[in-house]
C-alpha cells in the first residue's frame, strides 16, 4: 500500500539523532508490549507479514505522531481482533468473555525455540529462478492497496541482479491472504541516479531484496 | 482498530504511585486481558524480556566481527555461508538468514529498513531508536553520504556506498575495517572496539584514546 510507512527518499523528517547509552527499552510499557507481541505470535493465528501490514495500516497522522512501540500495540490489538483472537468487546472493555480456544500460553522454556525458528521463510521448494545474477531487470509499476515489499521508490526503476537468494515465502501474498507462493529472492542492485537522479553520487547504489514477482526482465 | 482513548484505566486494583501514560494504561489493559484468556503468562513475558535485556545484543555481533578480524578462514566462511558461520557461536534464539558486507578501504556499505525496521535481532538486539526512525528511514536511501557526514562519519568522494534496504527476512551485517594501530591483539580485545552503528554501517570502528594493547 502507498503509506506513509514507505518512507524511503521523504524529505522534511528531520536529522538523525543517536541517543548515547539508549537502553534496550525506554519505559516498562514498551518492554511489555514487545513481549505480548513475542508471546502472542506463538498461537500461529497471523504471520510475520500480517503483523507488518497490520502496522502499516494505522492510520497516517497517528503512525506518523507515533513511537514504535505505540506501532506495536496497534498491530497486536489490530491484529487479535481481526484474526478473532479476542473480540473488539474484550478489547474496549478489557474484560475476558471467556478463555481463548488455544492449547496454551507459550512457556519460558519454549522462547528460545520459538525465536529460532521464527524466521523460517526460506523454503524448500524446487522453485526454478526466472533470473540469475547479472541479468538486467526492471522492478514493476504497481502500487497494490495491499501490503509489499517492493518501495515506491524503486517501482519502474531498472536494476541488475546482483544475487539469487533462495526460495522464501512471498510477503506481499502472505500477508493478504497467507498464501505462501515461494519463489526466488534476490538482491537487485540499483544505481543511485537511477533512483533519485543526476544529483547522487556516481558510484553509489542502492540494493533491495526482491522476489521473482516483483521483477521484469529489463 | 483504533486507539481507544477512555480505557477502564483500572478497576484493577491498585495501581502504581504515578498515574501511568496512555500507552502505558492500554498495554497494562491488554496485558490482563491476554493473561485472563490465558493467550500468555507472565512469568514468559518476564523472560522475553530479560532475555532481550542480556542474551542478545551488539556483544553477539562484535564477537563474529573479531572473530573475521583474526581468522581469514573464518571471514571467508562468514562472507560466503553468513548464517552458518554466525551459528558457530550459538547465540541465543539464532535463526535468521544472515549476509555479511564487507567494507573496505573504497566500498562502505549501510543499512537500512525503509518500511518498517528490520534489523538482525540475534547479532545485534533490538534496534536502537534512530534506526527505526522516520529520519533515518526516509534519508539513508536517498542521502547516505548526507547522514553519514551529519554523523560526523563523512565518506570520502571516491569510495563508493551502497545502501541495503532490508525489505526481506535476509538480515545485513556489517563487517567493518580492522582500525590501523590494533595489530596483534587478541579476539577480545578486539571485540570490545566494535561498536554497533560500524556494525550497522553509519560508524567506522576507531581505536578509543587510551585503550591500547
Amino acid at each position: 500500500m502507498n503509506g506513509v510507512h514507505d518512507m524511503g527518499g521523504m524529505h522534511g523528517m528531520g536529522p538523525v539523532e543517536i541517543e548515547q547509552n539508549e537502553p534496550v527499552f525506554h519505559a516498562e510499557w514498551e518492554k511489555r508490549v514487545f513481549a505480548l507481541r513475542l508471546a502472542a505470535n506463538f498461537h500461529r493465528k497471523w504471520n510475520g507479514d500480517m503483523n507488518r501490514h497490520a502496522v502499516e495500516r494505522m492510520p497516517p497522522a497517528a503512525y506518523l505522531a507515533s513511537t514504535y512501540y505505540e506501532r506495536v500495540l496497534f498491530g497486536l490489538q489490530t491484529l487479535l481482533a481481526e484474526r478473532g483472537v479476542v473480540t473488539r468487546e474484550e478489547l474496549e472493555s478489557g474484560v475476558a468473555a471467556g478463555k481463548a480456544s488455544v492449547p496454551g500460553p507459550l512457556a519460558a522454556e519454549g522462547i528460545e525455540t520459538m525465536l529460532r525458528n521464527r524466521k523460517a521463510v526460506r523454503r524448500g521448494e524446487n522453485v526454478l529462478p526466472r533470473f540469475e545474477a547479472g541479468d538486467a531487470v526492471v522492478a514493476r509499476n504497481n502500487h497494490p492497496s495491499g501490503h509489499t515489499r517492493l518501495p515506491r521508490y524503486a517501482r519502474g526503476r531498472r536494476g541488475v541482479v546482483d544475487r539469487d537468494c533462495g526460495v522464501y515465502v512471498f510477503p506481499d501474498t502472505s500477508a493478504m491472504a497467507g498464501d505462501p507462493r515461494p519463489q526466488h529472492l534476490y538482491s537487485v542492485r540499483f544505481a543511485a541516479r537511477e533512483l533519485w537522479g543526476s544529483a547522487a553520487n556516481e558510484r553509489d547504489s542502492v540494493y533491495l531484496n526482491l522476489w521473482d514477482d516483483h521483477l521484469d526482465p529489463a | 482498530m483504533s486507539d481507544h482513548h477512555h480505557h477502564h484505566d483500572d478497576g484493577h486494583g491498585r495501581e502504581h504511585d504515578r498515574p501511568l501514560s496512555g500507552p502505558a494504561l492500554r498495554v497494562k489493559a491488554l496485558e490482563s486481558l491476554l493473561v485472563e484468556k490465558g493467550l500468555v503468562d507472565p512469568k514468559t513475558l518476564d523472560e522475553i524480556v530479560e532475555a532481550f535485556e542480556t542474551k542478545v545484543g551488539p556483544r553477539n555481533g562484535a564477537r563474529v566481527v573479531a572473530r573475521a578480524w583474526v581468522d581469514p578462514a573464518y571471514k571467508q566462511r562468514l562472507l560466503t555461508n553468513s548464517r552458518a558461520a554466525i551459528a558457530e557461536f550459538g547465540f541465543y534464539g539464532y535463526g535468521e538468514d544472515m549476509v555479511v558486507l564487507e567494507n573496505t578501504p573504497k566500498v562502505r556499505n549501510v543499512v537500512v529498513c525503509t518500511l518498517c525496521s528490520c534489523y538482525p535481532w540475534s547479532v545485534l538486539g533490538l534496534p536502537p531508536v534512530w534506526y527505526k526512525s522516520a529520519p533515518y528511514r526516509a534519508r539513508a536511501v536517498i542521502d547516505p553520504r548526507g547522514v553519514l557526514k551529519d554523523l560526523g562519519n563523512a565518506v570520502p568522494d571516491d569510495v563508493e556506498v551502497r545502501v541495503w534496504d532490508s525489505t526481506a527476512e535476509l538480515r545485513y551485517l556489517v563487517l567493518p575495517v580492522r582500525p590501523a594501530g590494533t595489530e596483534g591483539w587478541s579476539e577480545e580485545q578486539l571485540a570490545a572496539i566494535v561498536t554497533r552503528d560500524a556494525m550497522i554501517g553509519v560508524a567506522e570502528v576507531t581505536v578509543p584514546a587510551g585503550s591500547r594493547r
